[in-house]
């Protein structure tokens, strides 16, 4: 059993990871912006940025001239509710315009408020009614396995989520078929639609229950990209699929919005954008 | 390709819809290399024992979880294998219709998910078992392409013309075993096209499923007994075809559809969505399960106790014709 690596990160893949983040907040606030009265879903965006920068930046295999790319690893956004995150990676990676990002739910744009599937920019499945994307994301590993394909699968949900019953099911079933290709990523900020995870519906210990389900469980702080670069490349424990559990902050980057539930679904203001993009700092 | 010969009718009527379908799995298993059939606990009730035992690698078993069995079936689909799901009938429509939604309809992964003793067959273990609304929730949603066959024979060519469409199909599987024989001879089967099984010109009989078998007995006995009554199989209720129920409004005098499944939402719902297109259409009278759930009972019980048997349908087609045109 080889076990979860402690080693430094090379501080050039660290920077990186860090850059691609950076401009993933500043395209998700001219989104947000962009999108005015209409509103977009933020808090959850921001939880994630640290995960996806991690991902589509150093760990995934993916080629940018190809997004149709067979051997590609693939990324299922399971809460399609965090999509500016994704659309956000998708065009760092190259799939998608700056042009096109600002059409972020204009009349007519593919970029919708959830992800709607477009393998031509990178979008691997519509998603956005919880609990669905674990399942697909089985599928997908299931089809390497068969294949003999050594591609990797990335699966984000929400710990509002993880409500859903049939998160468990595909829970259940991927230690079943010993799929160790697959990472279940849990974005653990702590908060849901309409409160805290505590308030509406307590997961308890959700690592804890992954490890009962049969998997290889590594909890990590999901800001931090060296911790995250180390869980993504860390190697698979035979037969086992792994989930990594990322603490997160709900709105992690702007004052404002950080552990504020209210920024679930809000309208970025002029003045509040502001102070967003003020807040940037490149490190 | 499945052809229908006079050894292959005989033994697939004689084991019924079900071990028909997994019979013709383990057919069709051997030349196509990406075919992998998703189980969820259900191989043995989907006749897929044999097929699970030759062919392991095409066999996935996904346990009691039919939302899970969606996820994955697409997921896998959208890799490009031939994806089949089976299971019972409620589970396979009802249980997981969001997954089937946006899996299946929105995205339109192309999977053939089969519902196995749909209707009332399984009237005996209550209604939790029966499926008298799986035609009704499959239509309403975009990319679905319904397919409900009359008889063995037809389910064999059905999950083979399900494998080559390209998009999501439901095929509805209805009747026990034995199963009675509509299709003697081979015969040209293609999604969205009905079949011509009986020549008239005052009534037209339109059915599907279980009920094709009896509209065409009562069909002869309605023009032996002197009222010219067509019978149509329509194996498609989605996309409907809709030119031959074009054809039977500007012909007949009456409709009459026939259904083993809720009289909402089903074929006579959707014949009448094409017919109220139609200037001076005949009347329609919608044959199949009362919008209610009755005392269940035995499979024959509850086909009489509906009205969904050859008398019933006779009977109906002479009293309106008593009554309308004597």
């Amino acid at each position: 059993m080889e076990e979860y690596s402690e080693e430094t990160v090379d501080q050039n893949i660290v920077n990186t990871i860090r850059q691609f983040a950076l401009s993933q907040r500043r395209q998700i606030y001219d989104m947000a912006h962009a999108a005015g009265a209409d509103s977009a879903h933020i808090g959850g965006a921001l939880s994630l940025v640290e995960v996806t920068a991690t991902l589509f930046s150093s760990v995934m295999k993916i080629d940018r001239s190809d997004p149709h790319w067979t051997q590609r690893d693939r990324f299922i956004l399971s809460k399609g509710h965090g999509v500016l995150s994704y659309y956000t990676a998708l065009a760092e990676v190259g799939f998608i315009t700056r042009e096109e990002l600002m059409t972020f739910e204009k009349d007519g744009s593919f970029l919708l408020g959830h992800p709607v599937i477009n393998r031509d920019k990178g979008i691997e499945f519509s998603t956005g009614s919880l609990g669905m994307g674990l399942s697909l994301g089985l599928g997908l590993a299931l089809t390497a396995k068969r294949r003999k394909m050594d591609n990797k699968i990335f699966v984000a949900l929400g710990d509002g989520e993880c409500n859903e019953g049939s998160v468990w099911e595909a829970a259940m079933a991927a230690p079943q078929h010993k799929l160790d290709n697959i990472t279940c990523i849990v974005d653990r900020n702590g908060f849901q639609q309409t409160g805290s995870n505590e308030d509406i519906m307590s997961l308890g210990d959700v690592g804890a229950k992954f490890r009962s389900f049969g998997w290889q469980v590594l909890e990590v702080d999901g800001h931090d990209v060296e911790q995250l670069y180390r869980a993504f490349t860390s190697h698979h424990i035979r037969a086992v699929p792994r989930a990594v559990i990322a603490k997160t902050i709900k709105g992690k980057g702007f004052s404002e919005a950080e552990g504020d539930n209210a920024w679930h679904h809000k309208i970025l203001t002029g003045k509040l954008y502001d102070q967003a993009v003020n807040e940037l700092e490149p490190e | 390709m499945v052809t229908l010969t006079k050894k292959n009718v005989k033994s697939w009527s004689r084991i019924g819809s079900r071990a028909t379908f997994g019979s013709v799995l383990y057919e069709l298993a051997e030349s196509r290399e990406e075919l992998v059939v998703l189980s969820s606990d259900t191989s043995t009730s989907a006749g897929l024992d044999r097929f699970r035992k030759k062919f392991p690698e095409k066999f996935v078993e996904v346990g009691i979880a039919e939302q899970n069995l969606i996820g994955i079936a697409a997921g896998m689909a959208s890799e490009g294998m031939d994806v089949v799901t089976a299971t019972f009938s409620p589970f396979q429509t009802l249980r997981c219709c969001e997954q089937i939604k946006v899996n299946l309809g929105y995205m339109k992964h192309k999977v053939c998910f089969v519902g196995l003793a749909s209707g009332v067959v399984l009237g005996k273990l209550g209604y939790t078992h029966c499926s008298i609304e799986d035609m009704a929730v499959m239509r309403a949603i975009p990319n679905i392409t319904v397919l409900s066959p009359a008889d063995c024979g037809e389910t064999a060519k059905a999950v083979e013309a399900a494998l080559n469409h390209d998009g999501p199909v439901y095929i509805r599987l209805t009747g026990s075993a034995p199963s009675p024989v509509v299709y003697e001879e081979d015969y040209d089967f293609t999604i969205g096209k009905s079949v011509n099984l009986l020549n008239g010109s005052e009534v037209s009989i339109i059915a599907t499923g279980t009920m094709v078998h009896r509209a065409l007995e009562a069909g002869k006995q309605l023009t032996e007994s002197g009222v010219s009554t067509s019978v149509i199989n329509i194996h498609t209720i989605k996309p409907i075809d809709q030119s031959a129920v074009q054809n039977a409004c500007e012909n007949a005098r009456l409709i009459v559809t026939i259904e083993e499944h809720s009289v909402i939402g089903g074929l006579g719902s959707a014949v009448a969505e094409v017919k109220t297109e139609q200037a001076n259409a005949p009347p329609q009278i919608i044959m199949g399960i009362r919008d209610s759930y009755q005392n269940s009972g035995g499979y024959q019980e509850i086909l009489e106790r509906e009205g969904l048997t050859k008398e019933s349908i006779v009977k109906t087609v002479e009293d309106w014709w008593r009554k309308n045109i004597e």
